[in-house]
């Protein structure tokens, strides 16, 4: 897998690239946040690109050979042409693809924009929010022409897409962001593949996570789910022994893929879903929808109706960080 | 060409499939619009099957199951019961009519509940028209066109 190639008398060593796109940068934190770990990877891997945390240029990129970077890191999702083009030029240049985070994996955060379209965003960022002065209606232009020829921005995008959409990825490292102690354990397994020959796992493998739910991984006490009323976390003070959504407090455990060490959860705050849908399911609302309605306490469908009235958000939340990977992809008309 | 609805049905295997074969034997008219799949229970439905139906092709999902009381399984239309509207609402929030996804209770006596309830549907989703998802599939053309790079 790893170039060959030798350099007076040393082995290179394998590539390393880590990009973001439409991300918070949270991910490149995850991954400092790995601690003595980090400097392992750095030992380890020569880091060719880097954004975040190097000065590279894009250009550097370009001048690459193709599939001579080893491992690509790639976080946040595909928002504008910019991400779209670096992937498509990552994807040519590495051997290995990989969506690192919420973001590349599912949409993430960013693509809760799927809710609304390109025009009601930017009619609402420069001209409708409260805290907008903008008296001369300027809205940003993707070319601008100066003397010394045309300036280009981005394209920005109707609809967020995952990176599995817009390229072939090799492996999923989810989370939001992927936890620092599966990120080294993910490291490790990368090094003794590489350094020992053993064999790469099967392509699309979720990585760093289990194929459990959250639920498996939470340490309060579970019984008869059967609930009457939804409340916010902050409306009411939660039982800190008991399933949070035996309490009415909409907690997305059920649907969403074990790997964080329920840390949310045991501090006592609902599960929001960032580790994605769990092994074998396709659309982590729907799972949501699923696991709610087993548990509302009520026949009656007038009072059925009501109770689910009360869930705040309901695609905002149960699709807070897959989105892009819905069945249904974005709002539609 | 006039528009024909694509409608798939999920149909419990203890009431109303067997009420949509009565109807068949019976020789009642029934529209060809609904794909009817079997299950065995309308709890099996899962959210998941309505959406995938959704965004695959059909313009409405019906789904059929025991009457309240009757369910084979002595609570899974119940499920389906408490499942469906929250379905619904997650389908209207994302921008598609609700009155596409329906849950109808037809005992296997009902033949002609069948017939009437399937009738009906394929006429509302006539007058809503055909379902078509936007930006569902990733344009790659378009994407690319984009590039003005080199």
């Amino acid at each position: 897998m790893p170039s060959s190639s030798m350099s007076e008398g040393m082995m290179a060593k394998p590539k390393l690239a880590l990009y973001w796109a439409a991300s918070c940068g949270g991910c490149e934190i995850a991954v400092l946040d790995t601690e003595l770990k980090v400097l392992e990877i750095a030992d380890f891997f020569d880091i060719i690109f880097w954004p975040c945390a190097l000065d590279f240029k894009y250009d550097d990129v370009r001048a690459m050979e193709d599939k001579s970077i080893t491992l690509t890191l790639f976080n946040g999702a595909i928002r504008n042409s910019e991400n779209y083009e670096i992937a498509k030029l990552l994807r040519q240049k590495s051997v290995v693809m990989c969506a690192f985070g919420s973001c590349a994996s599912d949409g993430g955060i960013p693509a809760l924009a799927n809710l609304k379209s390109k025009e009601e965003i930017l009619q609402y960022v420069y001209h409708d929010s409260p805290s907008t002065t903008n008296p001369e209606n300027v809205r940003p232009e993707t070319a601008h022409q100066v003397a010394e020829g045309t300036l280009r921005l981005p394209e920005m995008w109707n609809t967020v897409r995952s990176l599995g959409q817009v390229v072939d990825v090799d492996y999923i490292i989810p989370g939001c962001p992927p936890q620092p102690d599966q990120i080294s354990i993910v490291v490790d397994a990368v090094v003794d593949i590489l350094k020992n020959g053993k064999p790469l796992p099967p392509k699309g493998t979720v990585l760093g996570a289990d194929v459990r739910t959250c639920c498996d991984e939470c340490d309060r006490k579970k019984d008869v789910k059967k609930i009457k009323q939804f409340v916010r976390p902050h409306e009411v003070v939660a039982d800190p022994e008991v399933c949070l959504l035996e309490q009415g407090i909409l907690c997305m455990g059920p649907a969403t893929r074990a790997g964080c060490g329920g840390k949310c959860v045991n501090a006592g705050v609902p599960c929001r879903g960032c580790y994605g849908q769990p092994a074998n399911v396709k659309d982590q609302g729907a799972k949501m929808a699923s696991a709610i309605g087993g548990v509302l306490d009520t026949d009656d469908p007038k009072e059925i109706e009501e109770l689910v009235a009360t869930i705040p958000d309901m695609a905002g939340t149960f699709y807070r960080f897959s989105m892009s990977e819905s069945l249904l992809r974005r709002r539609q008309g | 060409m006039s528009f024909e609805p694509k409608l798939v049905g999920f149909l419990c295997n203890w009431c109303s499939y067997t009420g949509a074969d009565l109807a068949g034997t019976s020789r009642l008219k029934i529209p060809p619009n609904l794909r009817a799949i079997r299950v065995m229970c309308s709890g099996r439905v899962d959210p998941s099957f309505i959406l995938t139906a959704l965004s695959k092709g059909a313009d409405g999902v019906l789904v059929l199951g025991c009457h309240p009381g009757d369910c084979h399984y002595s609570e899974g239309n119940y499920n389906c019961q408490r499942r469906l509207p929250i379905t619904k609402s997650l389908v209207e929030q994302m921008g598609i009519d609700p009155r596409r996804v329906r849950l109808e209770w037809v005992s296997a006596s009902e033949a002609s509940l069948f017939q009437e309830v399937v009738s009906e549907f394929t006429e509302q989703i006539r007058s809503l028209g055909p379902l078509e998802l936007k930006e569902f599939d990733f344009d790659r053309a378009a994407a690319d066109a984009q590039l003005v790079h080199e």
